[in-house]
């Protein structure tokens, strides 16, 4: 198990490397475009695709693994009213047809996941957000709170007014360590500072993701209360923080996650007042996952992205940022010196 | 038994059918899919022994559901609060059973009425409204159900009846193997028929039964053709409005069980809540008949269960959310027209009587 943890550091960090080559040039890498008979199935929970957040982290290291690995690809999703038994069903066709691995994004998968592994136990299978005991499950968790932290850090040390906000998704304990993180990191700059946290959905409201409408209501009271700067952990319900951000012009920032939000396209509209995203590296995990089944040692057991593996961190792309990029560093220094411990709850 | 309404009964679903075969294969040659291709896999797919299995179990879950939608359609009385109802229902089920270590009958029995009396205790709350306020229940259901949410997230988050269950994923005590109708293997060697689907049948006989052989069912019928005739023949139309919301909200309370007894064993936040909503389709499909429940049930879970097969043929799932949509409106639209022509033929029929008669109107 420690291997798998080491061998998923090092290829962390490939891949962190490959990604910021990006566009500019990897004609090293792939002069012969790669082939892979290796075919992997990805499960997205409810609606999938197309959140700009989190389930679009994880295409984007599916989609990085069709071309530098020229591996083949197959994206199913639960739809809205998902029970165990039809998430299971979706697995276990997707093990049937012989997709291997086979990803599931996010923790609603954890049941369905658990029987569907023990019923093809030659067959690779990873898990974002949750943890499956079965010795052929890669179990992909991230420490949020650490790159929460660091967005704190630099929401405080933007904030003209003393007043930020957080918007949360699901009132549940993997989204409280996001707040947490971010109280935590911004109280480390200004000890006096007001923080405002409105979550979307009580615990098992299966809306709470997507309700972008109220997610900018919420946003917009924050600012009319004096926030200027507001952190959204809530999938695709972050679109309403970004609407209101927005709407209140210049002087006020919207803080992303998951995905670098700068960078995406359906947000281009508002990229100018987005000053950083908290980045959940779910594209370097599937990466890895499916790097680890094309090399023939797939990663299984708990494979923890922290900040020491770069499995979470801040984005830079709007340089907006630069001025408080200084003291996020410091902050991640910290962290992974161990002098700072960033609180889950 | 009237052979030309026998017929009608039946050509409006089938109308819906063919009519949203017909559109979605419109969609599907829009978004270059091979139709038939589509089509016959959903066929193959959906009578292979493992799917008509999962059909079932879905089929029992929407079937309760409607039946629940139906009882008060029959009033007149719109409970879009079966959400709600059964949602407490199954959390206070999951949390009773997960806490009983009895012998399995006992357990399955005490756990049935428990769900039969929170989900009616909710729906009661509408009916008290009604009655004493005069709130509309459409209103008062529908916030209801964002109260049980709610509630529920309360008491699973915060008290001692939720605890972890996985990583991220909190819920109730799982329930013990005793308290379980995880149900036989009629068809499929691996996944079973669940026992609640046994046990709805009977439910749907006893609603045939309740509604068409008692007086209580001559009342409520009557009720809903005419509460001010109702009145004058002596039925208490107060009586009946609260009378009829409590067995919805009863009924309703069942929805989550064949889920939670026969395969989740614990109330967890995963748990699918808009199941009311599906009930209410299916209800209106079915002309809260149990037999075209019965139907319109299976037609909608085979749709939802073959949706999982054409998302690894790459095709979207939401194509059988269209068929699921159009086959609906088609149902509703063709009964209203089929009643609107009875209502003429009917209307110039008497007329003519009438005029044969020398009576002048």
């Amino acid at each position: 198990m420690l291997k798998g943890v080491k061998i998923a550091s090092v290829l962390a960090a490939a891949a962190l490397v490959l990604a910021g080559c990006g566009s500019s040039g990897d004609a090293s890498a792939s002069a012969t475009a790669p082939t892979s008979s290796v075919k992997v199935g990805m499960a997205y929970d409810q609606d999938g695709k197309g959140d700009g957040s989190f389930n679009d982290a994880a295409y984007a290291g599916l989609s990085k693994a069709q071309t530098d690995l020229g591996v083949q690809i197959k994206e199913v999703n639960s739809g809205s009213s998902a029970t165990d038994a039809s998430r299971e069903e979706l697995l276990t066709l997707l093990a049937q047809d012989g997709y291997n691995p086979v990803i599931a994004v996010g923790f609603a998968y954890s049941t369905a996941l658990g029987n569907v592994a023990a019923k093809f136990p030659d067959t690779s299978f990873a898990i974002v957000d949750s943890v499956v005991d079965q010795p052929n499950v890669g179990n992909l968790v991230f420490a949020a709170e650490q790159g929460s932290y660091l967005t704190g850090v630099i929401a405080a040390s933007a904030s003209k007014s003393g007043h930020i906000g957080f918007i949360g998704g699901m009132e549940i304990d993997l989204i409280k360590a996001f707040e947490a993180g971010y109280v935590q990191g911004a109280k480390s700059v200004n000890p006096d500072i007001t923080i405002d946290s409105k979550y979307m959905g009580a615990a098992g409201d299966n809306t709470a993701w997507n309700v972008p409408d109220k997610a900018k209501a919420a946003s917009a009271a924050m600012i009319g209360n004096g926030a200027d700067v507001i952190y959204a952990a809530a999938g695709g319900s972050g679109l309403g923080m970004f609407q209101a951000v927005k709407e209140a012009g210049a002087g006020h920032w919207a803080i992303g996650v998951d995905s670098d939000q700068y960078t995406v396209p359906a947000l281009a509209d508002y990229k100018d007042f987005i000053l950083t995203s908290m980045l959940k590296r779910v594209d370097v995990a599937v990466y890895d996952t499916i790097k680890g089944v094309v090399d023939g040692a797939p990663l299984v057991g708990i494979q923890n992205f922290d900040l020491s593996k770069d499995g979470v961190g801040y984005a830079t792309s709007n340089s907006a940022v630069e001025p408080y990029k200084a003291a996020a560093d410091k902050a991640a220094a910290d962290i992974k010196a161990g002098t700072i411990t960033v609180n889950t709850k | 038994m009237n052979f030309r309404r026998f017929g009608i009964s039946l050509i409006a679903p089938l109308l819906g059918v063919v009519i949203s075969v017909a559109v979605t294969s419109v969609i599907l040659v829009a978004i270059n899919a091979n139709v038939g291709d589509v089509f016959s896999s959903m066929i193959r797919y959906g009578t292979s022994p493992r799917a008509m299995t999962l059909i079932l179990n879905l089929a029992t879950t929407y079937f309760l559901s409607a039946l629940a939608v139906a009882i008060g359609f029959k009033m007149n009385l719109f409970n879009i609060g079966v959400n709600g109802q059964y949602v407490l229902g199954a959390v206070a089920a999951g949390a009773v059973a997960g806490a009983l270590t009895l012998p399995k009958i006992p357990s399955v029995i005490i756990t049935i009425l428990v769900a039969m009396v929170v989900g009616a205790a909710w729906a009661g709350i509408a009916a008290w409204l009604k009655v004493a306020r005069g709130v509309s229940e459409v209103i008062s259901t529908i916030m209801l159900n964002f109260i049980a949410i709610a509630i529920i997230s309360y008491v699973i988050v915060r008290t001692s009846v939720g605890h972890e269950t996985s990583l991220n994923v909190r819920g109730t005590k799982e329930i013990a193997e005793s308290g379980m109708l995880r149900g036989l293997a009629l068809l499929d060697e691996g996944t079973k028929i669940y026992g609640f689907f046994f046990i709805s049948i009977f439910i749907g006989i006893a609603y045939w039964f309740i509604l068409n052989r008692t007086r209580f069912g001559y009342d409520l019928r009557a009720t809903g053709h005419s509460a001010s005739a109702a009145r004058t023949s002596g039925i208490d139309a107060r009586r009946m409005t609260v009378v009829t919301m409590l067995l919805s909200g009863a009924i309703a309370g069942l929805v989550g069980l064949p889920y939670l007894l026969g395969e989740a064993a614990s109330y967890n936040l995963n748990f699918p809540t808009d199941w009311g909503f599906t009930g209410i389709a299916i209800a209106l499909l079915g002309r809260n008949n149990p037999v075209g429940i019965a139907v319109g049930a299976l037609l909608w879970a085979f749709l939802d269960v073959a949706s999982g097969q054409l998302i690894l043929e790459g095709i979207p799932r939401e194509i059988t959310t269209i068929m699921q949509g159009l086959i609906v409106i088609v149902v509703v639209i063709s009964y209203e027209i089929v009643r609107r022509r009875q209502l003429t033929t009917e209307q110039t029929r008497v007329a003519k009587a009438l005029e044969a008669q020398g009576v002048s109107a």
